[in-house]
């Protein structure tokens, strides 16, 4: 079982997940931020990997891609700064990003590398399934990572129930058609019924909801129709703010519990 | 006569009968979107209901009987199809072999983008959607986009990288004059890559109601598929062209410029499997393709992911993308459709490139010698001409994609 299994294990409710992109604001900013979320009681977090085309993600975490990348991250150097704060923390880390880096960067020496620094799951949403089935899970397994798949109301319960199956860390409901920080008016109408529908399904993975979880009431719904619920832009506008790293991370987690 | 195209036409209709044409034979996509080892459908779980859906009925619409003759209506009467193919005389003499024309810069809206928009405008019309996307870049697909949604009454958004807008104005106004509502794509360099980004994030944001007209052979699968059938109709026509001009049906050498692909894709479609024909793609490689200011994506390029499709992509060593450059914006692309890295990878066509300078030399060359003003994109098809070497008796087909009247600007300024 990897640090993410054992987290899901032991916690069945409330479990708050940060997304933030790594190298930002400052390329060394990452290991100090994931500490801070630790130490602030944050259950998981995501760190994202910055590509120059994030193209399911909205202005904010957009222009975080941006500047991380023109601060000189890699996916090379997010490796470099996981192995120095590997012994300190005990977070559950999961990878996120888009593919064409990750394949650059060679798929098993990735995967070996993730292993290898501490982090025990990973999020890659643009490998499609029978892909994923083909020729990504025998490789997660040989390096005891997680598997992340997202679902949207869009998604037949059909597929949801093969994602399900394919899973072996937890279910990312988005929770509307959007791009990541798109704060549109959902219909909750709607939205609820996607909630319960899911539920309904009786699925074995647990279930987050992310995509426009932005502050307390937001989450607490989450938690409401879900295991716990995945914060990124709003943490991210945090981020940019002025002020002192470690402060911001502490307040921004304080007011959400 | 060979026996690898137009078998199905009726040598009475001035276009062939649509649908019967070869499915591309081994060349073509197997059911799981692939090109050999290209294609596919890298996309996030956002955008797979749409197109999932797509997946599911795009073939069945369009072999239906009411699609293709609603196709092929448009095509004729609206678009003004069949495209001459033109003996350049003039041209010929200067290359001393023999160059036929494919005009497409005399459809509607002076490009081959309309081949594909019609098909898709109608495809979208019998999927029941309501909200046209589209991306474009020299705004030749924008503006055969905005032109079938005025034609069928359906809402139309493009969007366009600002770089883009700058460079092609009047296409901007006349997308707007088309009831077309035009959305400037700021991140990257705002070129083509920015505003297929935006058209992406658009559908995510509208995954009910909305149709993304992709204006290339690029994409996730089914696109590349879908655009390379619509566009197919350059090469089925070229068939029987050349058959009544000069009683072959097939030419020595195909040469098409280069940017997602489509224009090459469908020139060189039913000629896919006769191996006899030299199929040649033209990429902008800018400044040179050593200059780092490029868009040569398959003589710069290294496998990788793009808007949906494995493909070959200009990116750095860290697999970040790289930003394009070139004169002609509707070339100015980083990645290219996978049936031509499929083609580059297996050695079936070939790719050569053409430097801003030899297209505009190019541009002058034909606007001077036949009286013909290309677009900036068709240019590097015929500054392909000039790395070639003929036989006096080859016969060489340009596909010349669009007209000029989008690039006068550069024209202007170079003259
Ligand atoms: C006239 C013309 N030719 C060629 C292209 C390049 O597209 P493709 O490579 O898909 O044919 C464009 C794109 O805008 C165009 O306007």
């Amino acid at each position: 079982m990897n640090t993410l299994q054992k987290k899901l294990n032991d916690k069945k409710e409330n479990l708050l997940t940060i997304y933030f992109t790594a190298g930002y604001p400052q390329l060394n900013d990452t290991g100090t931020i994931i500490k801070e979320l630790e130490a602030s009681g944050v259950d998981i977090v995501e760190v994202g990997m910055p590509f120059s085309d994030p193209v399911a993600d909205g202005p904010t975490i957009q222009k975080s891609n941006l500047q991380a990348l023109h601060n000189g991250m890699s996916i090379k150097k997010l490796f470099e700064q996981l192995k120095e704060i590997k012994n300190e923390v005990t977070i559950p880390i999961l990878l996120m990003g888009y593919i064409n880096p990750v394949w650059k960067f060679g798929v098993e020496n990735f995967m070996e590398a993730c292993n290898k620094n501490g982090v025990s799951g990973l999020i890659l949403p643009d490998i499609p399934l029978d892909e994923f089935v083909k020729d990504y899970q025998p490789l997660y397994k040989k390096y005891d990572l997680s598997n992340v798949f997202l679902i949207t109301p869009q998604t037949g319960s059909e597929r949801i129930k093969a994602y399900d199956e394919a899973c072996n860390g937890f279910i990312y409901m988005v929770s509307s058609a959007s791009t990541t920080g798109a704060n549109k008016a959902v219909d909750e109408e709607k939205q609820v019924a996607y909630f319960s529908r899911v539920k309904e399904l009786g699925l074995k993975n647990p279930r987050q909801i992310g995509f426009n979880i932005k502050d307390k009431a937001s989450f607490d719904r989450a938690c409401q129709y879900a295991n716990g619920g995945i914060i990124g832009s709003a943490f991210i506008k945090k981020l940019g703010e002025e002020g002192d790293l470690k402060r911001k991370v502490r307040e921004f987690v304080e007011g959400i519990r | 006569m060979d026996k690898t195209n137009n078998k199905g036409r009726n040598p009475k209709s001035p276009i062939g009968d649509l649908g019967v044409t070869p499915p591309l034979g081994g060349w073509g996509v197997n059911s799981l979107g692939y090109y050999g080892e290209f294609g596919g459908a890298f996309i996030p779980e956002m955008l797979q209901p749409n197109v999932d859906a797509l997946r599911a009925c795009y073939r069945e619409i369009i072999d239906s009987p009411e699609f293709k003759q609603e196709f092929i209506n448009l095509l004729k009467n609206y678009v003004g199809r069949p495209s001459p193919l033109y003996f350049a005389k003039r041209l010929s003499g200067h290359y001393n072999t023999k160059i036929f024309l494919k005009r497409e810069d005399l459809n509607h809206t002076g490009s081959h983008k309309v081949n594909n928009t019609i098909g898709q405008i109608l495809l979208a019309k019998m999927m029941g959607k309501n909200r046209i996307i589209a991306e474009t870049g020299a705004g030749q697909h924008g503006v055969a986009t905005a032109t079938v949604c005025a034609l069928m009454n359906l809402e139309c958004i493009v969007y366009m990288g600002s770089t883009d807008m700058e460079r092609q104005l009047p296409n901007v106004k006349r997308m707007e004059m088309l009831g077309a509502k035009v959305i400037p794509a700021e991140s990257g360099n705002k070129t083509l890559k920015d505003a297929t980004n935006e058209a992406l994030r658009d559908w995510i944001n509208n995954p009910e109601d909305t149709y993304y007209l992709i204006g290339s052979v690029v994409g996730p699968h089914p696109y590349p598929d879908i655009v390379a059938k619509f566009q197919s109709i350059i090469s089925e026509e070229m068939g029987w062209q050349l058959d009544e001009q000069i009683g072959r049906t097939s030419p020595d050498y195909i040469l098409a410029c280069v940017g997602g692909g489509s224009n090459a894709a469908g020139a060189f479609y039913h000629y896919l499997e006769n191996k006899t024909v030299k199929l040649i793609g033209v990429e902008a490689s800018g400044l040179g393709t050593l200059s780092g200011e490029t868009a040569a994506s398959i003589a710069c390029g290294e496998v990788g992911f793009i808007h949906g499709s494995k493909t070959l992509l200009m990116q750095d060593g860290d697999g970040q993308i790289t930003e394009p450059y070139s004169i002609s914006a509707g070339l100015d692309y980083p990645g290219i459709g996978p049936i031509h890295s499929h083609l580059f990878e297996t050695g079936r066509a070939t790719y050569i490139d053409a430097t801003d300078k030899e297209a505009l030399d190019a541009a002058f060359l034909l606007t001077r010698l036949e009286g013909i003003i290309p677009a900036l994109e068709s240019a590097h098809a015929l500054a392909g001409l000039e790395k070639m070497k003929f036989n006096p008796d080859d016969v060489v087909v340009v596909n010349l994609s669009g007209r000029g009247d989008k690039d006068m600007e550069a024209y202007i300024k170079n003259l």
